[in-house]
């Protein structure tokens, strides 16, 4: 992998967002929103007095996370998306960029966005709500991490099927995740899914990160096993949707779909 | 020497061929036209020679090199424009060019792009959007981004059409400039057969994805019997088995 060409195609996307406010409003936007209305509610149920925790901190946690992935998958998407609205493309195509630089850059974008998303709903909670997203501590990171990775994985394969299908899928760059949304545990434990549901529940990795957030908030004691095996599945997603990924790209080049992605 | 070399090259879309066999050479530092009408798989084998679409079978050299084992090294040596082919409008002149620059791994870019850009008399519009050029500006920033990277072999697809007579010309000129000045060999698609006739020094005929002749444009038109590359085309097009003047 060259850094010239991953860095081209990150400064490609932050020239658009320093002077578009839609794309700074995608990253804050919609996380503030989410933030305001799941804030009062945590609040409301706070003082309802159930559960014997802190039913704020746990929602919040919940809503910050999840966003932290929604970023990142929506990120990795719109990246994608944005060389196929302007019919770029081909031009980027046929220069020596490897697709592993392509991904590359749209996963360190994703990065970039979530830091932007993490900070401003950290400073948003703490002043409305008292929230201190630093009780993760250190597990703040490898729960980060896990998200991002998961949320790209998610990203690369919503790409991979536009690639394929056309931009009449793109709809999947914005609303795939809200499929997993019921399965990841975001807001309840597993333990309150149906038996038959929890198993996949457990095959993802964004279930173990909110298992594992809620854990910290509750015992205070970071679920070593559970980090071990988000771990374990956001490889096995990872590697699964790469070869999808590369199979796609293959089939398109073969159908001679490259040019035509519309 | 030969810089582009493709053997009984074949690409089929759901069992119909779009190229049929064609084995052609480029030779350096020439000016080659590709033509054909339209259908004749001209831009499906330029879209191959680019590593876009994958060939059914057949092979391709670029360089003395097989493109599905030097692809990265191949690609950094050649480049390509198309009217069609639009660069983000969202983006501004500079932005775009830096971006190419940087994804082609260009030195000094600054001083690059403000070279090319003074060569193409494009250095006012570097600061302005991309989608507020015109044709003509646009044809010489997709000709400035060719260039970038100092290719050794240029692919250029119609890249006069939708200009008025005044900017083609001047599209042409500066086409036989970079030519000479830099000893670019270009392979260049067009529907104008003045223009072809005026640029290219040698010319491939194609048809129903099948080479048909290959030849000077002057050689061909006595071949034919024709007054001009014009009628040659026409009869080629129009009767691409038995396309000889009776």
């Amino acid at each position: 992998m060259k850094l010239h060409r991953i860095q081209a195609l990150l400064m490609r996307h932050l020239y658009l967002y320093q002077r578009s406010f839609p794309r700074i409003m995608d990253i804050l936007y919609w996380p503030v929103m989410e933030l305001l209305l799941w804030g009062f509610i945590s609040m409301y149920v706070g003082k309802l007095n159930v559960g014997g925790f802190n039913v704020v901190t746990v929602l919040l946690g919940a809503v910050i996370f999840w966003d932290l992935l929604s970023q990142s998958q929506r990120s990795v998407s719109v990246a994608f998306l944005e060389d196929v609205w302007e019919r770029n493309f081909l031009n980027i195509f046929v220069t020596p960029l490897r697709i592993s630089e392509f991904l590359t850059s749209a996963v360190i974008l994703a990065f970039v966005r979530i830091l932007m998303t993490g900070v401003v709903m950290g400073v948003l909670a703490a002043l409305f709500y008292k929230f201190n997203i630093f009780i993760f501590g250190f597990y703040l990171v490898p729960f980060m991490l896990n998200l991002l990775v998961f949320g790209s994985t998610l990203g690369f394969f919503t790409t991979a099927i536009i690639l394929r299908y056309g931009t009449s899928a793109q709809v999947l760059a914005f609303g795939f995740l809200f499929l997993l949304q019921p399965f990841s545990a975001v807001f309840y434990p597993v333990s309150v899914l149906p038996s038959f549901v929890q198993p996949i529940a457990y095959a993802l990795p964004s279930t173990y990160v909110f298992e594992g957030m809620r854990s910290v908030i509750t015992t205070g004691v970071f679920p070593i096993r559970d980090f071990a095996l988000s771990i374990v599945t956001n490889v096995i997603f990872l590697v699964l949707v790469l070869w999808y990924f590369y199979r796609m790209f293959a089939i398109v080049k073969v159908k001679g779909r490259l040019m035509k992605l519309d | 020497m030969v810089v582009i070399e493709t053997e009984n090259l074949v690409k089929k879309f759901n069992g119909v061929a779009a190229v049929d066999g064609l084995s052609m050479q480029i030779h350096e530092g020439q000016i080659t036209g590709l033509l054909g009408p339209n259908g004749a798989g001209k831009t499906t084998t330029i879209q191959m020679l680019l590593d876009l679409i994958t060939p059914t079978s057949g092979a391709i050299k670029i360089f003395g090199k097989d493109m599905k084992h030097h692809r990265e090294e191949i690609l950094g040596r050649i480049n390509f424009s198309s009217p069609y082919v639009a660069l983000p409008g969202n983006l501004k002149v500079w932005e775009n060019l830096a971006t190419f620059a940087r994804l082609y791994g260009v030195k000094d870019i600054k001083k690059k792009i403000n070279d090319l850009a003074d060569f193409f008399e494009i250095r006012n519009l570097l600061p302005k959007m991309t989608s507020s050029l015109s044709t003509g500006q646009l044809t010489r920033l997709n000709l400035t981004k060719a260039l970038l990277n100092d290719p050794e072999l240029l692919l250029l697809d119609e890249p006069t059409s939708s200009l008025d007579p005044d900017i083609a010309d001047k599209t042409r000129l500066m086409l036989k400039r970079i030519q000479k000045e830099r000893k670019v060999s270009i392979l260049y698609t067009s529907h104008n057969m003045e223009e072809v006739e005026e640029l290219c020094e040698r010319v491939i005929f194609i048809s129903n994805g099948k080479l048909k002749d290959d030849g000077t444009p002057a050689e061909l038109v006595k071949k034919y019997g024709h007054k001009d590359l014009n009628d040659v085309f026409l009869s080629i097009a129009r009767d691409p088995e038995n396309n000889k003047k009776t």
